[in-house]
């Protein structure tokens, strides 16, 4: 009988999607709210479930293919966080376009009962079965509004792209695989750890493994999809996509790259090097081209994914492990700043709009400062820590992981890193412009609920208060990846 | 010695004095807004004067110290003190603040709160500048109080107030960001420490002091600004509003040159020496070259603000002379640049609000109609010409006679300012205010009223009484300043 308390949380999550399932076949269209009630109790629910088994041990259960550590719980909290944030910001936008189905509801619970159980892998396969879960759920969110030309090319661009990035991922498994003869991630560290594993064929198969890593985080020469399936997809699916799977994503980097493959860094750090060389040029540069919104902080995710990069690539220096723990404490510190951006960035999208009507182009911006100060100055808020201007949070993630790019050595990557940061802020800075030295191209008020308004407003200050405050979610940040590596 | 956190209150005051204002909300309550923020800048201006009366100026250490720790990852700490070089600032800073706020009083219709909103912020953050003694925080309010400036720009400039103000900001952020890693590669030599003045002390080879000097030296050049990277300041001052432009002139510009006192010289003084060269020639193509290009400038603003390009030229050939005399005057010219620039800006912007026009040529014979107004432009105008018994002659005397000291030949070309000052201020101010009445509008001008004669004899009084009597100035410096000169003679190699 294996253990099953380090997975209690992803059980509850898979029993509360089947019980979601059940009763909004029974209540139907008429008391949605049920189903949205029902969602956010299993989120909290499993957040009470996780936090209440956070202890600080690491757990290893299912014949060490799972795993609990601080790292996985700090994970699973933000996600919970970040997907119930996005069902209150979504849900007036989804019900006056009549896409607040049933399906939604499991959808987005399946989606992330497989982001759970990615940042809780240690073994290739649970973490093919979590990606696999939480992309085939991606496919069908992005796709949800079918009358929708432009969701059904997206949803079909992203699940043939997907299901290739898969493949690829599958076969860098399956080299690793054939080269050490485990398919457990702590195995294969120790594998290779004690050379025994035919180095060629390792870093065959690591090449593909990053491609799908790459893929799934968003970062150049894997980013096609990125621009057309934020834009495309409703803006709810979009807000989803855009925040939650990274921290997924995140953690399967870490899980494979870091406790995996630690040994063949410098292979895969110079690998991850020229991608963030990229994608921190490309993504910036793209981002000024763009007249929409949606488009725009696609390009500008490409380059914040850039960043998270430069953490992970300044770990190891020439075998010397001494601050890998900085570097990659400052990758998931960024990476926290980010997903709380870009549920913040969305979430202005989705305030904005209202029944036949997307606020996704820039220009529907324009004069905010006129209609709503408070909810333009949330915007302001937003944009500058995207633009990694202090007080913010976006600066501190910045800082951190530029401090430990300049520590492995790599100035000319930071001189770069900063220099592109510049070309950034010049299209956040546009949105600035637009809300607060254009005149409105449209008067309506907002149509907003409160608990939006609240949530977005609580979203925004949180931005200012760990931009004046960081020294608490940085030690937070690097305990739990010191308890867990 | 107060125990009060006089540096803190003078930072923070004024922000959470904006926020207030900010509460007031919509147009309607904008008497209310005014208020506030009248209240609010008085006070703040009032707190920091016991930072001058319980100064020390017998030592160069830091007073008024404030330590708390901020970001403990890093070694960061809220950590504020001033010394003699900083301390006249945070009063020159708050004095300005209280100005603009009465100079904004009718002449800002629109969006009054959010106006005055942005000035005390503004003048918060840029206290918080002049009183950081830890490299991030300094930075963290080096770069943040962009935001209110870009913001001011944007919403109440001129017609190309959009380009001007993302102009503004990109320039500035440019050389910040590089300042960054600057900081951070400090921060790793140093051994973990953000501490400023622990960098002072830090062994440093020459090749990385040059890199440094150049980083910080596109920070702070982009500030001043320095020839050739000044091109953003004409533009953003023709926009900005008054008040904007005021602030710009009489704050922003001096916070370039403040860091280049607290950061390039006493971090990296060989390279300082070894570069000095370049310094005293880019210093002197931006006295005489850019006084060459106010006197054919067509609009007031741009002529005052190429004349602000002239005078800090002034101020960095001062600081690279590294002679008590230079930099002692450097820092005079700093403050008086403060009143006298701000004070002219303010002159335009009164005839700005009654003819809408800066054109030089849409004037002429104003002292027949504003004859108040006349005499005030008039001393304005003087000083900026660097008249002895006004505050702009010591600093510039100050100077030349350093750059005398260093080289002959360095003060006969510095000196030709005196001439160049003269003939654009003055022979603008012949072109605007004597000769006939030039048009019907001009006819109809009215005199300076109550408010106005109000901010405009403050600022004569401080041009006036530095001016025949600056030792109150120079003696608050003279320590610190001979504490840094020391600093820069020893080679850290």
């Amino acid at each position: 009988m294996p253990d099953f308390a380090p997975a209690a949380a992803e059980i509850f999550v898979l029993i509360m999607a089947c019980v979601v399932l059940l009763a909004d076949l029974f209540v139907g269209a008429r008391l949605r709210a049920i189903s949205f009630t029902l969602s956010l109790l299993t989120l909290g629910g499993a957040a009470a479930i996780t936090f209440l088994s956070m202890d600080g041990q690491t757990v290893l259960t299912f014949n060490n293919m799972y795993v609990d550590d601080l790292f996985a719980d700090f994970l699973k909290l933000l996600l919970y966080v970040s997907v119930a944030m996005m069902l209150i910001y979504s849900r007036d936008y989804l019900r006056v376009r009549n896409l607040e189905k049933g399906e939604f509801y499991l959808l987005v619970l399946f989606a992330t009962l497989g982001m759970m159980v990615m940042i809780s892998a240690n073994h290739f396969l649970t973490l093919y079965l979590g990606l696999e879960l939480m992309t085939l759920s991606f496919y069908a969110l992005v796709a949800l509004d079918r009358d929708s030309v432009r969701a059904t090319e997206a949803a079909m661009k992203y699940f043939v792209l997907g299901a290739l990035a898969s493949g690829l991922l599958l076969y860098g498994m399956s080299m690793i695989y054939g080269a050490t003869g485990t398919l457990e991630i702590s195995g294969v560290a120790r594998a290779i750890e004690q050379h025994a594993a035919n180095k060629i064929v390792l870093v065959f198969g690591l090449v593909f493994l990053i491609s799908g890593i790459a893929f799934k985080l968003g970062v150049v020469p894997f980013h096609m999809w990125i621009p057309d399936v934020y834009h495309g997809a409703p803006t709810a699916i979009t807000l989803f996509i855009g925040s939650a799977p990274k921290l997924a994503a995140f953690a399967m980097a870490m899980r494979l790259l870091v406790f995996g493959l630690v040994d063949l860094s410098e292979h895969w750090q110079n690998m991850l090097m020229i991608m963030a060389v990229l994608s921190i040029a490309l993504g910036n540069l793209a981002a000024i081209a763009q007249t929409n919104l949606k488009r725009m902080l696609a390009y500008s995710a490409i380059s914040h994914m850039g960043f998270i990069l430069l953490g992970l690539l300044s770990g190891i220096i020439a075998g010397d492990r001494s601050f890998a723990l900085n570097a990659y404490s400052a990758a998931l510190f960024y990476t926290v700043a980010y997903v709380l951006m870009s549920l913040a960035a969305f979430g202005m999208i989705l305030l904005m709009s209202r029944a036949g009507f997307e606020a996704e182009e820039l220009d529907d911006f324009k004069g905010l400062n006129k209609r709503s100060p408070w909810f333009a100055l949330m915007m302001l808020i937003v944009m500058l820590s995207m633009a990694g201007v202090p007080f913010f949070v976006g600066f501190f993630a910045k800082f951190w992981v530029l401090q430990a790019v300049v520590i492995a050595g790599y100035l000319w990557l930071a001189v770069f890193a900063v220099l592109l940061s510049l070309v950034g802020a010049f299209y956040y800075l546009r949105v600035i412009k637009l809300m607060y030295f254009d005149a409105p191209l449209d008067t309506a008020p907002l149509e907003a609920s409160f608990d939006m308004r609240a949530l977005l407003s609580v979203n925004g200050l949180a931005i200012a208060l760990f931009g004046l405050m960081p020294g608490m979610l940085m030690s937070f940040c690097a305990f739990v990846l010191q308890q867990s590596l | 010695m107060s125990s009060y956190p006089l540096l803190s209150l003078a930072i923070w005051l004024p922000i959470a004095g904006s926020l207030l204002v900010l509460a007031t909300g919509s147009d309607r309550n904008a008497a209310l807004a005014r208020l506030i923020a009248l209240a609010t800048a008085l006070l703040s201006f009032l707190i920091t004067i016991p930072l001058y009366t319980g100064f020390d100026i017998g030592t160069s250490e830091m007073q008024f110290v404030e330590i708390v720790s901020w970001i403990q990852r890093f070694n960061i700490h809220y950590h504020l003190g001033v010394d003699g070089i900083s301390v006249l600032f945070i009063l020159l800073n708050s004095f300005i603040t209280l100005i603009v706020v009465i100079a904004g009083w009718k002449v800002i219709e629109e969006k009054v709160a959010q106006y005055m909103a942005a000035f005390l912020i503004m003048s918060g953050l840029m206290n918080g500048i002049f009183a950081a003694l830890d490299a991030v925080l300094f930075y963290v309010f080096f770069e943040s109080s962009l935001i209110p400036m870009y913001l001011i720009i944007g919403i109440w400039g001129g017609p190309n107030r959009v380009y001007a103000a993302i102009k503004f900001f990109l320039y500035t952020l440019l050389g910040s960001l590089l300042m960054l890693v600057a900081l951070l590669y400090l921060f790793m030599e140093s051994g973990g420490s953000f501490n400023i003045l622990d960098w002072h002390d830090a062994k440093l080879a020459l090749t990385p002091q040059i890199l440094l000097f150049l980083a910080f030296l596109v920070a702070f050049a982009v500030k001043v600004p320095m020839w050739p990277v000044h091109t953003w300041l004409p533009d953003a001052h023709v926009e900005a509003p008054t008040g904007g432009s005021v602030v710009l002139a009489a704050i922003m510009l001096k916070l370039g040159a403040y860091g280049l006192l607290r950061f390039s010289l006493p971090i990296a003084p060989d390279a300082s020496h070894a570069l000095s060269g370049m310094m005293i020639t880019l210093s002197l193509i931006a006295v005489i070259y850019i006084g060459f290009v106010a006197l054919v400038q067509t609009d007031m603003k741009k002529l005052v603000a190429y004349s602000s390009i002239s005078h800090m030229g002034f101020v960095t050939l001062g600081f690279f002379v590294f002679n008590s005399l230079g930099v002692e005057g450097a820092l005079v010219q700093m403050i008086s640049h403060g009143f006298i620039s701000g004070a002219m800006f303010l002159c335009i912007g009164v005839l700005y609000d009654r003819m809408h026009s800066r054109r030089i040529a849409d004037y002429g014979g104003v002292v027949n109609t504003m004859p108040k107004f006349a005499a005030f432009f008039m001393l304005f105008a003087m000083a900026n010409a660097g008249l002895p018994a006004t505050s702009g002659f010591v600093g510039e005397f100050m100077v030349v006679l350093g750059a005398v000291q260093a080289n002959f030949w360095l003060g006969f070309a510095a000196a030709t300012t005196l001439i160049l000052g003269a003939a654009y201020t003055l022979w603008m101010y012949k072109r605007v205010v004597f000769g006939e009445i030039a048009n019907p509008q001009v006819a109809q001008l009215q005199d300076i009223s109550a408010r106005e004669f109000l901010f405009l004899s403050l600022l004569a009084i401080c041009v006036l009484g530095f001016g025949i009597y600056p030792l109150p100035l120079a003696e608050v410096m003279h320590a610190s300043v001979e504490e840094l000169l020391r600093h820069v003679a020893i080679s850290k190699l």
